[in-house]
């Protein structure tokens, strides 16, 4: 008897948006990285080892035995009142209050800025639709808008964020080829992947543009706390009022773990995005919520973030200076004045990608730049991500970095391919 | 008897290991067997000196596993395990060295050429690659020398092509071995001695969806077909299966093995890896040969822990 079997009974059943999901050799080598012989330099793990984890445990506990009956319950979809209160307490420090009409009615709190982004998806697009969003762009943004079958265009970036004749021409080609894009999607703080933020300037270029050609812009900004040198930028959305969506999360100023973000939108969309999240989730969790209000409410959190903001700027410093000694003619980065990540571009020729083996051979981990592109391009770049391991690990694992480079370098040199 | 299977390890095939183990594990356990799974670290000698297990099943992939290194210190520590013995298991895992040792015992195993990155430093990549070109013609399959689960592993049909596979496969060793590469059908076969000496199961037949049994074919369901037993004549499939246990023993292997072959188109078999700790995940060819041969996969293994506990003792 002959029989053929792919082990999947459902192959054919599968809806279109998920054919292209496969098994890939870059989740085997990471899943090496996760060792503590390897220097990971991949992951954006906040580093939460920093907070007062003896006063948030014994916060943690009281919201289970004096407050259980409520923080265990069901919720209301659109997230706990108070903590929205809360949440626009948060963002008076990126410049967004009552002054640019933020109201706690306009505030949406998501499971982490991933459900945030999900539900703008949900509401805006159709299969199809155009979004624009910078080149690279954060990787987890592109699953969401290739899960909602968008098609993403990427807009230049420089040293100063988005260049504004880049976005122009882009809304132009698009517009050329008969498709409107449905909104930019950006990350004007301390990038995910590039580190790079927008300037002041380049701000208000950016949404005179968006507001001329009929273009949302929603602004992720999950970073826009953790600047090291100056106070945060005010937010595109104090500039804007009906034409910005506004995202965050306290993943990175407090605990991922939680899985508590937000969406603060006009008040139009935020009655969509309420539905939406209630068909989606029926609400965030109650626990989750009651814990970020009291530690809001309870806890010194600005202090905290001063902390954070050390902690990441002393890392952030021992990266810039490891690269500084160590990588190989050719290379160049990025330098990140907050936030986590630093953009490196590889000496000409190297391909990021076909690199990882060989670095994770000599105990290095890194993102490939192929992840922050739609089209899979952007090998000749990589992250590198300073948040987590300690200084001096970071200087070990840029050392096995640069040596990785060396050895690519005269590798491809031999057979040609520099 | 309590069975300790190791999954994990610090190499590429991390998460395969890890899944093999599990679903090695699960099966020892629905089998009745007293069965712990751990990963490879610091405390593993520790645990073993105290916990003495009965036998040890290695699920490690690559060179954590296959290398014979791990063989070799288990067998410092007199802790008896399932599989190929050290010196075996180091023969397989390089895979130069498997096909001189095949191509010794009079195996049919494709021409092939053993390159280590520094000859073409010392003598000129195009100088070395257009002579493997005239030599073995093309197509070509370029591999590393050791490792598996395709990682690293190119079919070249265009010379101009070649340089890039090379580098890419030195990405994940410094020695590659170039294979002619034969056209013909995908096949498996799981040798197994349950104590009668070994047998070859029922060979397994790889169709990928894209042509190329890659990574993401390996382990994606849906990817790639999998017919078993091979759709083969009765005279080829016995030849295969011949081929496949003269192979076995060549190597010296023991308990089980994979044989990995292509049938070309005259019906020849040619072995073109051996692995002493096959992949036992979900869409593992080794599972698949015992299904088709009506073992269980707890039960086999079972057999396989208890002769290894016997030859301890």
């Amino acid at each position: 008897m002959v029989t053929g079997t792919t082990l999947d009974d459902y192959t054919d059943r599968y809806a279109r948006r998920v054919r292209g999901m496969t098994t890939s050799e870059i989740r085997a080598l990471f899943s090496v990285a996760s060792r503590p012989e390897v220097v990971s330099l991949a992951g954006g793990s906040p580093y939460v080892a920093a907070l007062p984890l003896d006063a948030v445990g014994a916060m943690l506990g009281e919201l289970g035995s004096v407050d259980g009956t409520t923080t265990l319950q069901y919720g209301i979809g659109q997230g706990d009142p108070g903590l929205r209160e809360r949440i626009c307490e948060v963002m008076t420090l990126s410049g967004i209050d009552v002054t640019n009409g933020a109201s706690p009615d306009d505030v949406v709190v998501t499971v982490g800025g991933q459900q945030a982004l999900d539900l703008i998806a949900r509401v805006f697009i159709d299969p199809g639709d155009v979004v624009l969003a910078e080149g690279p762009s954060y990787v987890g943004a592109l699953g969401v808008f290739q899960a909602a079958e968008a098609d993403v265009v990427h807009v230049a970036m420089d040293g100063d964020g988005i260049i504004p004749e880049a976005l122009e021409a882009a809304i132009a080609a698009v517009a050329a080829a008969g498709k409107r894009a449905k909104f930019l999607y950006t990350v004007p703080a301390y990038q995910n992947p590039a580190g790079v933020t927008l300037t002041n300037q380049r701000r208000d270029l950016l949404l005179a543009i968006c507001e001329r050609a009929g273009l949302l812009v929603v602004e992720d900004d999950p970073y826009g706390l953790l600047g090291f040198d100056t106070d945060p930028l005010p937010a595109l959305r104090s500039r804007s009022r009906d034409n910005v969506i506004y995202v965050s999360t306290f993943s990175k100023t407090f605990a991922p773990g939680l899985r508590v973000g937000w969406i603060l939108a006009p008040h139009a969309v935020r009655e969509k995005l309420v539905i939406a999240s209630e068909a989606q989730i029926l609400c965030p969790s109650a626990f989750a919520q009651a814990a970020v209000s009291a530690y809001i409410e309870k806890m010194p959190w600005q202090q905290q973030l001063k902390t954070f903001r050390e902690t990441y700027r002393e890392r952030r410093d021992a990266a810039l200076s490891a690269l500084t000694d160590l990588m190989p003619d050719g290379t160049t980065w990025t330098v990140p004045a907050g936030g986590f990540y630093i953009w490196l571009t590889l000496p000409t020729g190297l391909h990021s990608k076909e690199m990882l083996p060989r670095a994770i051979a000599e105990r290095v981990a890194y993102v490939p730049g192929t992840g922050f592109y739609a089209d899979g391009s952007g090998a000749a770049h990589l992250r590198l991500s300073y948040c987590f391991p300690a200084p001096d690990r970071i200087r070990e694992g840029v050392r096995r970095l640069g040596t990785v480079i060396e050895q690519e370098v005269a590798l491809r040199s031999t057979f040609g391919l520099a | 008897m309590r069975v300790l299977v190791l999954a994990g390890g610090l190499s590429y095939e991390r998460e395969v290991s890890l899944r093999s183990g599990r679903r090695i594990l699960d099966a020892l356990l629905s089998a009745g067997v007293d069965a712990a799974m751990r990963d490879v670290d610091a405390s593993l000698l520790p645990v073993i000196d105290i916990e003495a297990p009965d036998a040890i099943i290695i699920a490690l992939h690559g060179s954590a596993g296959e290398d014979g290194s791990l063989q070799g210190i288990l067998e410092l520590a007199s802790a008896p395990y399932v599989g190929a013995g050290a010196r075996s298991a180091r023969l397989a895992w390089d895979k130069p060295s498997a096909k001189a040792v095949l191509g010794g015992a009079g195996i049919d195993t494709p021409d092939w050429v053993t390159l280590p990155h520094e000859r073409f430093t010392e003598l000129g990549a195009k100088a070395v690659l257009d002579r493997v070109v005239t030599r073995l013609g093309l197509p070509l399959m370029v591999k590393p020398a050791q490792g598996g689960s395709g990682l690293g592993a190119t079919v070249v049909r265009a010379a101009a092509d070649l340089p890039a596979a090379m580098v890419a496969c030195f990405a994940y060793h410094s020695t590659a071995l170039v294979e002619s590469y034969i056209e013909g059908a995908d096949i498996a076969v799981t040798v197994v001695d349950l104590g009668e000496g070994p047998i070859a199961l029922p060979a397994v037949e790889i169709v990928a969806r894209d042509g190329v049994y890659d990574y993401a074919a390996r382990y994606t369901s849906g990817l790639t077909t999998w017919h078993t037993p091979a759709r083969l004549s009765d005279g080829v499939a016995a030849a295969a299966a011949k081929v496949a246990l003269e192979a076995h023993t060549a190597l010296g292997l023991g308990d089980l093995s994979r044989i990995d072959m292509i049938v070309a188109a005259d019906g020849t078999p040619y072995v073109l890896e051996a692995s002493v700790a096959p992949g036992m995940t979900d869409t593992s060819l080794v599972p698949m040969a015992l299904s088709a041969a009506g073992l269980d996969l707890g039960q086999t293994m079972a057999v396989l822990a208890e002769r290894a506990a016997a030859r301890r003792r």
